[in-house]
């Protein structure tokens, strides 16, 4: 076969690293197609064959919607467990383990930066830790983000990806739904942007809150959204869930999503809507549009 | 048990306690991992221990689980219960102007001595027909957007609004979901914070999750003695934690539900004493206990101008448990 591999060259240094870099393959959930961990990445960590969106963490988030560096802000917080909180394991060190899985202190990157040259705060919830539930931690760093903005007057952007409230915090994360809630009510009276965008999965308490709040609600494809999680509904119901159910796609059709959008148009879209909302005729304000007036 | 070697509860917690401190001062994770080992070995000691020997019991309160069962008396006051014995020319308004009228959510205009008021609640149904017609107290999106809608004609005329709560939950169902539950009950949230008229929120029963939060936020949160608010039903929670709603008990004690637990937590304002025994031995004796609470919360709120009406509502909420550290 050597007349072969001089002839693809290229194949032939793939197929070298085949060997060395077992574990860079991925297996694309929905179609099952094999991947190369570096083409799902370049491809926006969309399946390149079925576009199936993968679940990326905070700061993945972080990198594609910003245009370059941004400023992380409260990332000291972490829950003092409220409830003493115990089952088969403590929930304190449930927290611990997540920590140092995590780098993060809770489920929410906070962080300003530019979006196509716009300043914004940008909200990246973590899937990771603890299916980027919300008890007081993730519920006063959001709220803290809604603050800024207003004060800033400068746009927010929430990106879900939460299983709902935490329940190792009770009732003081169902709390938080509240507490958000009222302080988007501020960011709808000043009429700051607020751009939520839904993300595999949003459901719980999370969605019937802040992600259901934005001016415009979007989704990415396929992600699971909804109130009730899937197996409760069919517990309730006894009876399997029509394919596609709670999708993205199902709430575009019942008219519960602005928009349902690929991850690599996101950015863009996103951009399009700040100008909407921004944009002035006056060209000094253009120029600064969504910037905070001057003091 | 008396002959069980297994040495008391309160040696395994010195012990765990111990081993707590000593995890601090370990510096290799190597140390760290096998202590964490011990320490989940001296737990499974501890979750073997029978229930049944008093000796090993912790010293915990009695009471969650009875809580629950009496928050979920079959024969409790529900909302059209007390609506008969505090108001008076109670006049039902029905639906949501977009899909239709849902009765597990009831609104009507009343008066409360004397006074204009709005009253609301999630209503539960004593006969099994009764319950089926009310759908066990569970709102679909339509019963939040009937209930947002009859508060803002409430508000538009400046008229004080009394919500009383009493749901196992949003009714988690195929229609509810594509009608948008997730939606109705975001949008109850945000726009409760900002209406310039007084909200007294009462739980009466059962707050079940974000079903009875979405028409519980108000200026002052009350609850009965013996009823609860709760992220998760302690059953949901069993299930979760230990693949076994059978340890519902557990979880309820877990999840600190009960009306003393959310006063220290700073989720309700005040707790309401109900009658000896509980609200289900005397409906009309519960109503008078929570007559006069009614009265003076809404006189302290309706002596507020507006916008500190709202400033301290929103501080309320703000203010809700502020558990961290750092920074
Ligand atoms: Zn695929």
């Amino acid at each position: 076969m050597a007349w072969f591999r001089k002839e693809k060259k290229p194949l032939e240094s793939v197929e070298g690293k085949r060997v060395h870099t077992e574990g860079l393959w991925t297996k694309c959930e929905s179609c099952r197609q094999i991947i190369w961990k570096k083409d799902l990445e370049a491809n926006w960590n969309a399946c390149p064959r079925c576009s199936f969106h993968f679940k990326i963490d905070a700061r993945t988030r972080l990198r594609l919607l910003f245009d370059g560096e941004w400023v992380e802000h409260y990332s000291g917080l972490a829950s003092t467990d409220p409830l003493q909180f115990k089952d088969l394991k403590a929930y304190r060190e449930r927290l611990s383990q997540m920590q140092k899985k995590t780098g993060m202190n809770d489920a929410v990157v906070v962080a300003e930066g530019r979006l196509e040259g716009r300043p914004v705060v940008l909200c990246a919830m973590e899937y990771n830790f603890i299916g980027g539930s919300m008890g007081a931690v993730v519920g006063e760093k959001i709220t803290r983000a809604i603050e800024m903005s207003l004060a800033k007057r400068v746009p927010l952007i929430i990106v879900s990806a939460s299983g709902g409230a935490r329940m190792m915090e009770g009732v003081v994360s169902l709390m938080q739904m509240a507490k958000i809630s009222a302080a988007l009510a501020r960011l709808d009276e000043a009429r700051v942007p607020y751009i939520s965008v839904l993300t595999d999965p949003t459901t719980g308490g999370t969605t019937a809150s802040f992600a259901m709040l934005g001016d415009l609600n979007v989704a990415e494809p396929g992600a699971l959204i909804g109130f009730a999680g899937p197996r409760v509904i069919e517990q309730t119901i006894c009876q399997k869930l029509p394919e596609g159910f709670q999708r993205s796609e199902f709430l575009l059709e019942h008219g519960m999503l602005d928009a349902v959008v690929d991850r690599k148009d996101l950015k863009t879209y996103i951009a399009r809507a700040l100008e909407f909302c921004t944009w002035t005729s006056d060209k000094a304000g253009s120029a600064a549009a969504g910037a905070p007036p001057a003091p | 048990m008396s002959d069980d070697p297994q040495p008391p509860r309160q040696e395994l917690d010195a012990l765990q306690k111990r081993i707590r401190e000593l995890e601090q001062l370990a510096s290799e994770p190597e140390a760290q991992e096998k202590l964490r080992k011990m320490y989940s070995l001296l737990e499974d000691m501890k979750e073997g221990e029978s229930p049944d020997d008093p000796s090993a019991a912790e010293p915990a309160p009695p009471g969650a689980w009875q809580r629950v069962l009496l928050a979920r008396h079959p024969q409790r006051p529900y909302f059209l219960d007390y609506v008969q014995h505090l108001f008076e020319g109670f006049s039902e308004v029905h639906g949501d102007r977009g899909f239709g009228d849902d009765t597990a959510i009831v609104c009507g205009m009343a008066r409360f001595q004397g006074q204009p008021v709005l009253a609301l609640g999630q209503q539960k149904g004593r006969s099994t027909k009764d319950k089926l017609h009310r759908n066990f107290g569970m709102a679909k999106p339509e019963g939040y957007r009937k209930a947002i809608r009859v508060m803002q004609y409430a508000a538009k005329f400046a008229r004080p609004i009394f919500t009383f709560l009493d749901t196992p939950g949003a009714y988690p169902g195929i229609d509810a979901e594509a009608r948008g539950q997730a939606e109705a009950i975001a949008y109850n949230l945000r726009e409760m914070a900002r209406l310039p008229v007084p909200i007294i929120v009462t739980v009466i029963g059962e707050g079940g999750s974000g079903g009875a939060l979405g028409i519980g936020v108000g200026d002052s949160v009350l609850i009965l003695e013996n009823a609860i608010y709760s992220v998760i039903s302690p059953e949901s929670c069993a299930a979760i934690v230990w693949r076994n709603s059978g340890k519902a008990e557990l979880a309820a004690e877990a999840l600190k539900l009960t009306a003393e637990d959310l006063l220290k937590m700073g989720v309700v304002d005040e707790i309401v004493p109900e009658p000896p025994g509980g609200a289900q031995a005397d409906h009309r004796a519960a109503a008078a206990l929570l007559a006069p609470v009614l009265e003076r919360c809404l006189s302290e709120a309706a002596q507020l101008p507006v916008n500190d009406l709202l400033d301290r509502r929103y501080q309320k909420f703000r203010k809700m448990a502020q558990f961290w550290t750092g920074e």
